[in-house]
This record gives structure tokens, C-alpha cells and sequence, in this order.
């Protein structure tokens, strides 16, 4: 079979595939609704710029200035500026989360950085999105992720590093629905997904009430 | 399971580190001046102790950071978790709270 062939004008990103595209009709079909309602979707090509700086310098001040949001100072926490959220990743590390182009944002905050140590690097290919959302989602994420997920720990705004089955990811709840993102390396996001989707297919079932 | 307090992110399960063996093992100052059997007993040869062990771990599915704790590797026990730049909490060994136990009349 013949290569297909880059069209001149679009380039390479025309080309690329997301790591789950492969399982979007599944996820799709699996979604339930109602009082146990819980979906799964991808959010392909997000931008994720990893930032390290050293949290006391002069850079990290001007990187804050250029986010125009506070770098998050301790475990778990995010902040939010327009289309960037930044989370937590380490002690002088950062991951941030942007809806704006890749390459836009890498330069700006490279800029920011200047010659100062620290580095600013292009993950965008790292990892994928993946959105788990509804009223059972915190029950699906229980089946296998070792924090205490209840909102008196763990709340919207929030993103731990962590493991869900046996794959790390960055977890970060949106909003109280509750909605999940989970960020996985791009190639566990496969096994991640069917992961998921098997966790995800029991509340589609009646609902059994032992009486006792 | 073990649940270790990371210095950066809390307490986590045990299998989200890294172990990576005994902690305050200094590089040698005259590595050229070191015959075969000591730098043996510097690469290969560590402490096996019943009780208070200083170990070094990772936390590698959350912050990535080194760090060491303080283990009684007869309970299990947890007892300290400090960073590489701080130095080994002194804590009361098994032994000294025998003594101090049988000091007192007791144990008998």
C-alpha cells in the first residue's frame, strides 16, 4: 500500500493521529446517563509544556509575570490564567496545560526563562487527555486509584501525579460533577482506555438493592 | 502495604516509590587510594540491621524527588521521612528503650 502523501499545504500536523483515536466509537458508545452516569472522551493534541525553574529566581518571577497566574507551590495544587493551567508536577517542576498553540506558548515562556537555568520543553506528544465525567465517575476511579479521592481531600482545582490501574497519570478533577482528566503517557493510553471502559460498563446495569 | 510520607506530596502507597537501598553511604574522599577489597565493601556491601534502618526511596509516579526514611525493618514501622539535605533524626532504638525499661524494673 502506497504512503499516503503530505498535502503541501497542511503539513505535518494534518497528519498526525491521537493515541486513542483508534477507540473513539467505543468510548462512545459506552457513555451511560442517568443517576449512575459516567462517560469517557478524548481530548487529542492538547498543549503540555514542562517547566522547570528553580521557584525562588528572578525567572520564575518572570514566568509568573508571562502566564500572568502564580506558579502552584505545593502538591496538588493548579492555577488557572486564561487558556493555561498550570499544575504541579514537582518541587521546581510544572507541567502547563494550555489550550493555546504549542509552539506560541513554548517560545513565550523560553523567552521568559531567557539564560537563567531551568528548561521549558514541548510535551504536547507525551501524554494524551482523557475526560472521564458524571455522577459515577469517582466510583469508576476508585476501582484502582490509591488516593482518597471523597471532596474532603480531594476537590476541583486539584492535580496529583498518582497511578489509576497499574498506569501513572497526572489526575486533575475540573469541576464537581465530578469531571476528570487523566493524563496518561501516549502509549498507555491505549490499555488505560480499555481500562476504563471495563470499569465503566457495570453502571450501565440495573441497579441490585440488597435488602438486609 | 507501606504507607510512606513523602517529604513534597504526603502520604502514598508504597507503589508509587522507588526503593534505593541504604541511605549515608559517602563516596569514598581517596577513591585512587582504595585497595579491591574496600572499594568491595563500598559498592557491595551494606548494613543488614535488625531495627532502625535508614534507606534511601523515590517517589517515582508522583514527584520524582529522592529522599530517605527511617525504617524498623523488624516492624515494618515508618518512622521518620526526612530529605537528602537534612540529617538522620535521632530517634530511641529498641535497645535503649529496654534498657531504660529494665533500668526502671521493668520487663520481668
Amino acid at each position: 500500500m502506497a504512503e499516503p502523501t503530505i498535502d503541501a499545504g497542511a503539513g505535518p500536523v494534518a497528519l498526525r493521529r491521537s493515541p486513542l483515536a483508534h477507540l473513539a466509537e467505543r468510548m462512545r458508545a459506552a457513555a451511560v446517563t442517568g443517576a449512575r452516569g459516567v462517560t469517557l472522551t478524548e481530548w487529542p493534541f492538547l498543549t503540555m509544556v514542562n517547566l522547570r525553574v528553580a521557584p525562588a529566581s528572578e525567572a520564575a518571577a518572570r514566568i509568573e509575570k508571562t502566564l500572568r497566574t502564580p506558579l502552584p507551590r505545593e502538591c496538588g495544587r493548579t492555577t488557572t490564567s486564561g487558556p493555561h493551567t498550570v499544575a504541579w508536577l514537582g518541587p521546581d517542576e510544572w507541567l502547563v496545560l494550555s489550550q493555546a498553540e504549542s509552539t506560541a506558548v513554548t517560545a513565550e515562556l523560553r523567552a521568559a526563562l531567557g539564560g537563567d537555568p531551568g528548561s521549558v520543553v514541548d510535551v504536547s506528544a507525551n501524554r494524551t487527555t482523557l475526560e472521564l465525567s458524571g455522577p459515577a465517575a469517582r466510583q469508576v476511579l476508585e476501582k484502582g486509584c490509591p488516593l482518597d479521592l471523597h471532596p474532603r481531600s480531594f476537590a476541583p482545582g486539584r492535580a496529583v501525579s498518582t497511578t489509576v490501574g497499574p498506569v501513572a497519570v497526572l489526575l486533575w478533577q475540573v469541576d464537581d460533577t465530578p469531571t476528570y482528566r487523566l493524563f496518561p503517557r501516549s502509549s498507555f493510553a491505549d490499555y488505560l482506555a480499555r481500562w476504563l471502559l471495563d470499569a465503566m460498563s457495570e453502571y450501565r446495569g440495573p441497579v441490585n438493592v440488597i435488602e438486609c | 502495604m507501606l504507607l510512606i510520607s513523602c517529604p513534597w506530596c504526603g502520604p502514598r502507597d508504597e507503589t508509587e516509590y522507588h526503593y534505593g537501598g541504604q541511605a549515608h553511604v559517602p563516596y569514598p574522599e581517596t577513591p585512587a587510594d582504595l585497595t579491591d577489597e574496600q572499594w568491595a565493601e563500598y559498592v557491595f556491601y551494606r548494613d543488614n540491621p535488625k531495627g532502625h534502618f535508614a534507606e534511601r526511596w523515590m517517589h517515582s509516579l508522583g514527584c520524582r524527588r529522592w529522599f530517605n526514611v527511617l525504617r524498623d525493618t523488624v516492624s515494618y514501622d515508618v518512622l521518620a521521612v526526612y530529605r537528602l539535605d537534612e540529617p538522620r533524626p535521632e530517634l530511641p532504638t529498641l535497645r535503649d528503650l529496654h534498657q531504660t525499661a529494665e533500668a526502671a524494673g521493668g520487663n520481668r
